[in-house]
């Protein structure tokens, strides 16, 4: 039994930009089939990385892999693997819906139907109006319908559901787990944490362009960064306290308080969001002070793995 | 370890996209409102103005002695105008806004050729830049009473120098949308020089009138030539005289053009990138 070849490697990753470091020695591994979510502030180094991945921004040094082919190097074949939802959406847009997505269908040896894609991403009322007469929300749903309109084995989504209404953004986690389903590799970046807790099956999380930590959406932070919350209020004053037995406490507290309900009780498990702001917090504490324009001092490697 | 396999794209896909290309780009030409009137309807509106403008006006006689018209004039000069409009102006703004707005970027991502990409810009200039020509041509006809030629040879000459002409503009605008920094001064590089070109190179002035430095400047270019061979398939035989060397010189229109197509051709294979990595 030999291990199946990541779908993305990357290895001691670096970006400089004369003296600014966009990333400094980035270490991670996307198992085929799985969903890895990239979190981190503006200008974390997200954007960079994913942009290596897709072949839009040459490396300064480190190993890249993506579908066993260097993204640097990538032909024609290999693109036709990937499907691709940039950042920024923009283009003249004088063209339709569906003729674009029957144009850009045509690209692929083994595109998805047009009028299901147009359905998925729920664009049926708007197929025959001009990309350009299509709002903010709506073009973005183009943009990610252009993203799969090519069966891709490797699909990357940078930032795919800014201006989306609450009601998109669960019909497009429907679509992506069902693209999930159909094995499809994913790459999101997101600054909605639910969004990657309910889409990753594992993040990493990268600041100052370091992978600052890496793992499986439920244990990444560690079990320490996840210890449940109790808080009450006793005689007024507001009381919490971390527990990994919360149901004990909060039994021993009631007994305490002679079988009487507590007031404002509540127990807390730190959601993704929580853990990430924490080891964002942890971080940028541990930088001495971050310089505009200069290249940060750090060691060689990562966090990661 | 498994490693992965990509699956090879079949073969001959380059010329089926660029046809796809070019249905895609023709579509979206016409939907552009200031496209069509800038470089599609401008020629028709310049021969309108000079026709009414100059209505009295002999521009010379022909052999049987009948008097030229303006529009009878000024229609090669406007015919390649609409090649350089068409092709040069066009793709240059074009493409540099294309480059601008993520259009390109967004190309870049996907398998498509840049040869598909080409032929589609190159199509589009084609389809557009013969309809220009067939509405000047009827316009003139039918509006201005200009006498068109009957002769096969000069309707030879015509398309000869027409697809010479139109190609050249096309790829030589290709080449020239590397030059602005971005979609929004595109029109800014690039209309000075179509318009310094159409005035020293004989569409709005006489180019037998120009002084000869100024020829020996236009001639340079290929925009010169183009119309050289305009007036050799629409004006009369006896105005052949008042051409450089007194020759019409179709040998030259040929040359020119075609060195002009080949090194355009050239700089677009070498420079033309989809995006400006690590702008």
């Amino acid at each position: 039994m030999t291990p199946p070849e990541p779908a993305v490697s990357v290895s001691d990753l670096r970006k400089q930009y004369g003296r600014f470091s966009a990333l400094d020695g980035v270490t991670f591994d996307i198992h085929r089939g799985e969903t890895f979510a990239l979190l981190g502030p503006n200008g974390a180094g997200k954007s960079t990385t994913i942009e290596i991945l897709e072949g839009y921004r040459d490396r300064t040094s480190g190993e890249a892999s993506v579908l066993g082919v260097d993204p640097g190097k990538g032909s024609l074949d290999w693109k036709a693997q990937l499907g691709i939802v940039l950042q920024s959406t923009g283009e003249s847009g004088a063209v339709t819906v569906r003729e674009q997505l029957a144009h850009f269908a045509g690209f692929y040896p083994n595109p998805r139907d047009v009028e299901q894609v147009i359905a998925a991403v729920g664009l049926e009322e708007k197929a025959s109006t001009l990309i350009r007469k299509l709002s903010g929300g709506q073009r973005r749903r183009v943009d990610v319908a252009l993203g799969i309109i090519g069966t891709p084995a490797l699909l990357f989504l940078d930032e795919p559901t800014t201006g989306f209404d609450p009601e998109s953004r669960r019909q497009f986690w429907q679509l992506i787990t069902s693209l999930k389903n159909e094995g499809t590799t994913i790459l999101l970046t997101t600054h909605y944490l639910d969004e990657a807790a309910h889409l990753g099956d594992r993040a990493g999380i990268i600041a100052g362009g370091k992978l600052i930590d890496i793992g499986a959406i439920d244990t990444i932070g560690g079990a320490d960064a996840r210890v449940p919350l109790v808080r009450w209020v006793d005689g007024g004053v507001s009381r919490e306290q971390r527990t990994t037995e919360p149901s004990t406490l909060v039994a021993r507290l009631v007994r305490e308080n002679g079988g009487v309900e507590l007031d404002g009780l509540e127990v807390v498990r730190p959601s993704l969001e929580d853990i990430y702001l924490g080891l964002v917090a942890a971080y940028e504490r541990s930088v001495p002070e971050p310089v505009e324009g200069l290249a940060s001092t750090g060691s060689a490697n990562g966090v990661a793995k | 370890m498994t490693t992965i396999t990509i699956p090879r794209l079949p073969a001959g896909r380059t010329l089926k996209l660029g046809g796809s290309r070019i249905v895609n780009e023709v579509r979206a030409y016409f939907r552009q409102g200031d496209s069509v009137f800038f470089t599609f309807l401008f020629p028709l509106v310049m021969l309108t103005i000079f026709s009414t403008a100059f209505s009295n006006q002999s521009f010379g006689t022909d052999a049987a002695g009948d008097d030229v018209s303006a529009a009878a004039y000024y229609l090669p000069g406007m015919l390649a105008a609409g090649l350089l409009l068409s092709g040069l102006q066009n793709l240059a703004v074009d493409i540099a806004n294309e480059r601008s707005d993520g259009t390109l970027k967004r190309l870049a991502g996907t398998p498509l050729p840049v040869v598909s990409y080409f032929i589609g810009k190159i199509g589009q200039v084609l389809v557009t830049g013969a309809a220009q020509a067939a509405l000047l041509l009827l316009v003139a006809a039918v509006a201005f009473g200009v006498a068109l030629p009957t002769e096969p040879t000069k309707w030879f000459t015509f398309a000869w120098v027409f697809v010479l002409g139109v190609t050249t503009s096309a790829v030589l605008g290709i080449a020239l949308s590397r030059v602005p920094r971005s979609g929004k001064s595109a029109t800014a590089v690039v209309i000075p020089i179509v318009l310094v070109l159409q005035f020293i190179s004989g569409v709005y002035l006489t180019f037998s009138q120009l002084p000869d430095w100024l020829q020996n400047i236009a001639s340079v270019f290929p925009l010169k030539w183009m119309a050289q061979g305009m007036r050799a398939v629409f004006l009369p035989e006896n105005f052949e005289a008042a051409e450089p060397g007194g020759l019409w010189n179709l040998e030259g229109v040929a040359l020119a053009t075609g060195i002009w197509f080949v090194v355009g051709l050239v700089v677009c294979r070498v420079t033309f990138r989809w995006i400006r990595k690590d702008s």
